[in-house]
């Protein structure tokens, strides 16, 4: 039995909380409980979803409303002492605004909300986020934004690779992201962002579970 | 009373493609002597001030912290005194 006790943070506007929630519930078994975002704390625990949606309407820039959302504050400082967190899609974004994770997300490069199964290597499987992955393995996940394109400047940029921070890349770039990033770590390696939706990839009523092995090795990582 | 006129762009080292795609419809016009267009947001704001070098530093504090994205855009802002 897992330790994982998880909690998945919801906004005004998430859409994959859900699914989030049914795969770490009913799929993988862990102890799972949403977080209404006026919370002010994380509370007993060890492993926080930001999902995916559009969390205040994507008003002003995604994900910028909701990092000044009520809980955002103990979500912070929850990542700060090395707890566990990981923004999906408008997760992500809301990582990225927050300043837990590098870099932002910038409309789509041919502008259009792409929605489709997307083909991913594994850049680094050294990470409690994708340990159960081969190295440069390539997974099939779904994407469905419009602003995942991916930008940090290139100092940023030679960290990220430094670090070996990029977890997933694009095989083929669907929002013309810098290195056709998909998905990274923070230096401390606590904090995961990525646009793709693996929690939308673990059922295997629903035809593709490459997404399962990461959100297992998540909840088998709390030890 | 003190009005914030702010402008928002994405930075110029940023490509947009918002921009380019309304620049070629531009040139589809005939305006060939427009050479660049960068699309933006506008944001005004009704500042409770008492004097304007106060209601600058709330604008700039606003900028910074949640009404631009110093990442990816670029900002700035008018102070002008408005009827309360």
């Amino acid at each position: 039995m897992s330790k994982a006790k998880v909690g998945i943070v919801v906004f005004p506007g998430s859409n994959c909380d859900h699914d989030a929630y049914c795969v770490f519930k009913d799929i993988i078994g862990a102890d799972t409980k949403f977080i209404w975002h006026k919370e002010g704390a994380v509370g007993d625990r060890n492993v926080i979803i930001l999902p995916g949606g559009f969390s205040y309407g994507d008003y002003l820039r995604c994900g910028a409303i909701s990092r000044f959302s009520g809980i955002m504050k103990d979500v912070v400082r929850f990542a700060d002492k090395g707890g566990i967190v990981i923004g999906i899609c408008n997760g992500f974004q809301i990582l990225c605004e927050s300043g837990l994770l590098p870099g932002a997300l910038l409309k789509n490069e041919n502008l259009k909300f792409v929605c489709k199964t997307v083909s991913l290597k594994v850049e680094n499987n050294k990470s409690i986020f994708s340990y159960k992955y081969g190295i440069k393995e390539s997974i099939n996940l779904p994407v469905a934004h419009g602003e995942g394109n991916y930008f940090c400047n290139e100092d940023t940029l030679t960290e990220l690779i430094g670090n070996n921070q990029i977890l997933f890349t694009y095989n083929e770039n669907p929002n013309g992201s810098l290195n056709n990033i998909a998905g990274i770590q923070n230096v401390k390696r606590n904090v995961m962002g990525m646009m793709p939706h693996p929690e939308r990839a673990s059922d295997e009523r629903l035809g593709n579970i490459d997404g399962l092995r990461l959100l297992q090795g998540i909840a088998e990582s709390v030890i | 009373m003190y009005i914030a006129k702010i402008l928002t762009t994405l930075r110029k080292t940023i490509l947009d493609p918002q921009g380019k795609a309304v620049e070629n419809s531009l040139k589809s016009l005939g305006y060939d002597k427009i050479t660049d267009t960068r699309i933006g947001k506008f944001i005004e704001l009704k500042i409770n001030a008492g004097s304007k070098a106060e209601a600058e530093k709330i604008a700039e504090e606003a900028c910074k912290k949640l009404l631009a994205n110093p990442v990816m855009e670029d900002y700035t802002f008018e102070i002008t005194e408005g009827e309360s």
